[in-house]
């Protein structure tokens, strides 16, 4: 594997982001440190494009915080981020400090630290038009010069697919800790087909899936309370046991979830009697519980 | 960065590829791209059902190639899972549905439902220059091109390999919550840079009508106007909406064309007066490049 500090030097001179605060190469001790303080890495990975991985995402962040955890949230979505915006920080801006790039902090507690590519645009339509060898230095460049401080949980949101950005972050990732993945899909086949290759993408690069969500599942109308399966119902459940990895549950769609990411706000606290609630805070425990206390 | 030209939009690709590129798709009168910023909102269903409802007119010679590299839908989709590609003197024969719609994608080529493909960009890109390359489409009315999510390496080189032929432009796909749109936002400023003409945006799980109740819910509310307003602020023509009908997805798992299993639902006439659009587009196009001829 490539040394980390290799590219430093030439970084993407970024013509589309706005004019950052260049850090200091850091030597190979200070990588290590800017993540020596993170005990768990959670990669939010689907084969499929708009399935709810950073819902998934911003919710699980969400639980985790409200569990006591501190949280941060590393997006290496870059052509398309959507945490910036989940969490309603998306007009922030990266400060720098000693030991890097300061994250984003998404709550008043300081309790959720976010990194994305959303931080960096000068304006938010600006398309990030890269081909692979940039957006893998930003990638290498988010893992080792982020002062992520101490987390319980860094969650990693990607995009859909196997390719540059996977392969970059999991190469990037993983000489520091050891990598865990949830696995997001949508119950129809259409979908439940591109999450079997990412499953075999987890299997190849040796992460450890700690299971599969099924997102998208059913919808209860609420004016008849009729439950309509839009994007049919079980693909994810039957792919778990397939494949024998956890079946983490179901998360039914649910307009105030789609409502509170659209606004910004912590559907967690503000939505506990909704119909996906449930779902998401026992996919939560079940990381807790899939997690050692000390790593 | 040595390679910054390289990654950099429309490198020119070299003189004698353009040839050759040129060559093969000089038998292709329309090509429509399909694409989105955002994942998940109906790119390969949409491309699907256009390739399917053009295809509809025995006269009219329609091909769809899929250069979602890593998360090939479109074999599914038209029914042709577990097909294989075969190799003919003149190229890689696309796998027929019709005698009329021929069907090019990478899922042709896996041997297993479990394969992935782990590649980089250049491999991707070099795929993605085979399949205009190699592959025998014969005399061909449409190319309907289906893309990942994004604007990257497929969607730069499709760009760039095209510019050797005749693009009519691309459909964009939302759906209406601005989670998405802020994507497809940045997907038109991208064609604007590449200089890609757009023929417009379909807003896609536009509403649900619950099938007991008939009871409206908008379960991807559009909370900042949906794609009507941003077809409005970026001076767009917006194409249709396409309410979420359950069927649309059954169909897709089964590989069955909606529009012919449930011809008179919303969604289907909603889909077919789209269609309808796009083709007038491109003729229009057509006759106005023969005048100036």
């Amino acid at each position: 594997m490539e040394s980390l500090t290799t590219d430093h030097n030439e970084l993407p001179r970024v013509r589309y982001t706005r004019s950052l605060p260049t850090p200091v190469p850091p030597a190979d001790s200070v990588i290590r440190s800017n993540l020596a303080g993170v005990r768990h890495v959670l990669l939010v990975l689907s084969g499929k494009g708009g399935v709810g991985k950073s819902t998934v995402a911003t919710e699980l962040a969400l639980a985790l915080r409200l569990a006591g955890k501190r949280v941060g949230i590393l997006d290496v979505d870059l052509c398309g981020p959507s945490i910036p915006r989940m969490l309603r920080v998306q007009d922030s801006a990266v400060h720098q400090c000693n030991s890097g790039w300061v994250p984003v902090f998404a709550h008043q507690d300081k309790s959720i630290s976010l990194m994305s590519i959303g931080f960096l645009l000068e304006k938010p339509d600006d398309a990030v038009v890269w081909r692979g060898p940039k957006k893998n230095a930003l990638i290498k460049q988010f893992v080792s010069d982020v002062a992520w401080g101490d987390l319980d949980f860094l969650i990693v949101d990607t995009p859909p697919g196997t390719s540059d950005e996977h392969i970059s972050t999991v190469e990037a990732l993983r000489p520091h800790k050891p990598l865990a993945a949830i696995l997001v899909t949508t119950p129809q086949a259409v979908s439940v087909a591109d999450v079997r290759r990412e499953l075999t993408f987890c299997k190849k690069t040796g992460l450890r899936v700690l299971g599969i969500v099924e997102n998208m599942s059913g919808f209860v109308c609420p004016h008849c309370s009729e439950c309509t399966n839009i994007f049919s119902k079980g693909g994810g459940e039957e792919l778990a046991k397939h494949a024998g990895v956890p079946f983490l549950g179901s998360v039914p769609l649910d307009p105030q979830l789609s409502q509170s990411l659209e606004d910004g706000r912590d559907f967690i606290q503000e939505f506990p009697k909704s119909s996906a609630f449930p779902a998401l805070a026992h996919i939560a425990q079940q990381i807790l519980d899939g997690t050692p206390r000390s790593s | 960065c040595p390679n910054q030209r390289l990654c950099a939009a429309g490198a020119a690709p070299d003189p004698a590829e353009a040839a050759e590129l040129r060559a093969r798709l000089r038998s292709v009168k329309h090509t429509v791209l399909v694409l989105s910023g955002k994942g998940g909102v109906g790119k390969s269903t949409f491309s699907a059902l256009l390739a399917r409802g053009l295809a509809a007119r025995d006269d009219t010679q329609v091909a769809l190639l899929d250069i979602d590299i890593c998360g090939p839908s479109v074999p599914r989709m038209m029914g042709l899972e577990g097909e294989q590609v075969h190799q003919s003197g003149s190229g890689w024969s696309p796998v027929y549905v019709e005698e009329n719609l021929g069907v090019m994608s990478v899922g042709f080529l896996l041997s297993s439902p479990d394969d992935a493909v782990i590649w980089r960009g250049p491999k991707k890109n070099g795929l993605i220059k085979q399949f205009l390359r190699d592959v025998d489409w014969g005399e061909v009315d449409y190319l309907i091109i289906d893309t990942p999510p994004g604007t990257s390496d497929e969607h730069l080189s499709i760009v760039q390999y095209l510019s050797a032929a005749h693009v009519d432009g691309a459909v964009i796909i939302t759906t209406p919550q601005e989670v998405s749109l802020q994507d497809v936002r940045k997907e038109i400023n991208f064609c604007r840079k590449v200089k890609l003409p757009i023929i417009g945006v379909v807003e896609n799980m536009s509403g649900f009508i619950c099938p007991k109740c008939k009871n409206e819910s908008q379960i991807f509310p559009p909370t900042t106007g949906g794609a009507e307003k941003m077809c409005q602020n970026l001076n767009i023509s917006l194409l249709g909406k396409v309410p979420l009908d359950p069927q649309i997805g059954k169909s897709c798992d089964k590989g069955q064309s909606f529009l012919a299993e449930v011809p008179e639902s919303p969604a289907t006439l909603s889909y077919r007066s789209i269609i309808q659009r796009i083709q007038e587009y491109c003729e229009l196009q057509h006759s106005q490049e023969e005048k100036i001829i």
